[in-house]
């Protein structure tokens, strides 16, 4: 992260400083929450705790069983922060059907297993076209799916979160499930791109 | 509400441009937005997560598009408090000049006069709510209304009188058309409806198919 004084032409930077001030004027704002918001979103909060998931479903067909069922009870013992999903709905990608999720409506993402969501997601190029024309959207992002294989996209516009969970790569049978997260990408868990072994 | 926000099949957005090793904050300053939230919640700017939804889609649309994520969220935040009267605009402007900015850069900020009362506040966390007698079942055909509303909602505009099936059934939530304006939480069942590529775009759709989740109140039957 660069430091803010490098980004005085942006007004939302002074904007920023300007009610930051204020609110701290107000007893509103502490010095330290930034630096915890800082902390939660960089060290415990990520796409790590998806991919955890995802390589235990991998692992364990039951588990994978519960998870495609109901995801929510099933990452209940994960003690997972960062809020934001309620209820989670895995979907899963075979070679016949090929997941992708959105927030055509804001920005909603399931903060909780996958972290805060990338910018280009929260873009209008990617909000606006994957509704519309995923599968070209897709190859134009490195992903080019046969014209057979079904795409559901998830278009989350209520409190439901969703999260894809990808085929494993091939010839990867032999690996750990801590060897098989480090495998899996934010990209793959949104359903835009598929994992190489 | 028809907006800037309501982005799902708007032409002219052009190409998704990826970052290798995209950090969690770009710049200081977007986490810092992201710390103002607590206060400003507690401090009684918006109760609920419906509420602070619309006061993003309510920002100015040229900034919606060009301010980031973490602006429109800084538009969103300090509609919030000026409309609740918790801060002032002319406080922020004296501010701004203060620490060097320009006076003429785009505020994305747009409170009214006249806000929306608040609401009660939310009772815990977590709007999932007990409703009985779902008026639709998984498997059923479903029209959804033609109509958009001038408030909050969650039907985008291009999934607007569309033929959809019915393929879950999420139970009781909150109501956002409501909860956003301080109405009362209304709960009512949520279904995830599915459309085709076709029934949305025409003839000349990929074959995909939409997953949208919709609250009852925004779909009727339709017959076979």
């Amino acid at each position: 992260m660069s430091d803010d004084h490098d980004h005085k032409q942006e007004p939302q930077a002074i904007r920023a400083e300007a009610l930051e001030a204020i609110l701290m004027e107000k007893g509103l704002l502490k010095p330290e929450d930034v630096d915890e918001v800082i902390a939660r979103y960089s060290e415990r909060v990520g796409p790590l705790n998806g991919a955890r998931i995802v390589a235990r479903a991998w692992k364990e067909s039951d588990f994978k069983k519960r998870l495609l069922a109901d995801g929510t009870a099933a990452i209940a013992d994960y003690d997972l922060e960062g809020g934001e999903v309620q209820k989670l709905v895995v979907v899963e990608n075979t070679p016949t059907v090929h997941n992708a999720v959105v927030c055509t409506l804001c920005s909603c993402y399931p903060w909780a297993v996958l972290g805060l969501p990338p910018r280009w997601y929260k873009d209008p190029a990617y909000r606006s076209r994957i509704v519309r024309e995923p599968r070209k959207l897709l190859a134009e992002m490195g992903l080019a799916l046969d014209e057979e294989i079904e795409i559901r996209v998830w278009d989350s516009s209520a409190e439901v979160r969703y999260m894809v969970l990808p085929m494993q790569p091939p010839n990867t049978d032999h690996m750990d499930q801590e060897a098989l997260a480090a495998l899996v990408t934010r990209d793959s868990m949104i359903g835009v791109a598929h994992l190489d072994g | 509400m028809d907006g800037i926000h309501d982005l799902g099949g708007k032409p002219g957005y052009g190409p998704v441009v990826r970052e290798t090793n995209e950090p969690v904050f770009h710049n200081l300053w977007e986490a810092k937005v992201f710390s103002f939230l607590r206060g400003a919640s507690i401090a009684g700017a918006w109760y609920s997560t419906d509420r602070f939804r619309h006061l993003i889609e309510r920002i100015d649309p040229e900034a919606y598009l060009t301010h980031g994520y973490y602006g429109r969220w800084l538009g969103g935040i300090e509609t919030g408090l000026v409309e609740a009267g918790i801060v002032t605009q002319d406080e922020i402007n004296r501010k701004v000049q203060q620490l060097g900015g320009d006076s003429t850069d785009l505020v994305a900020a747009r409170p009214r006069p006249d806000p929306d009362p608040l609401g009660e506040i939310p009772a815990y966390d977590g709007s999932q709510r007990d409703v009985s007698n779902p008026l639709f079942h998984t498997g059923q055909r479903v029209r959804t209304s033609a109509v958009g509303k001038p408030g909050h909602t969650r039907l985008p505009a291009y999934a607007r009188d569309k033929v959809g099936t019915v393929v879950t059934w999420h139970q009781g939530w909150v109501y956002p058309d409501t909860n956003a304006h301080g109405q009362g939480e209304d709960p009512q069942h949520l279904y995830t409806v599915q459309f085709t590529g076709n029934e949305l775009w025409g003839d000349e759709a990929e074959n995909v198919k939409i997953n949208l989740d919709l609250f009852e109140p925004y779909i009727m039957e339709e017959s076979m």
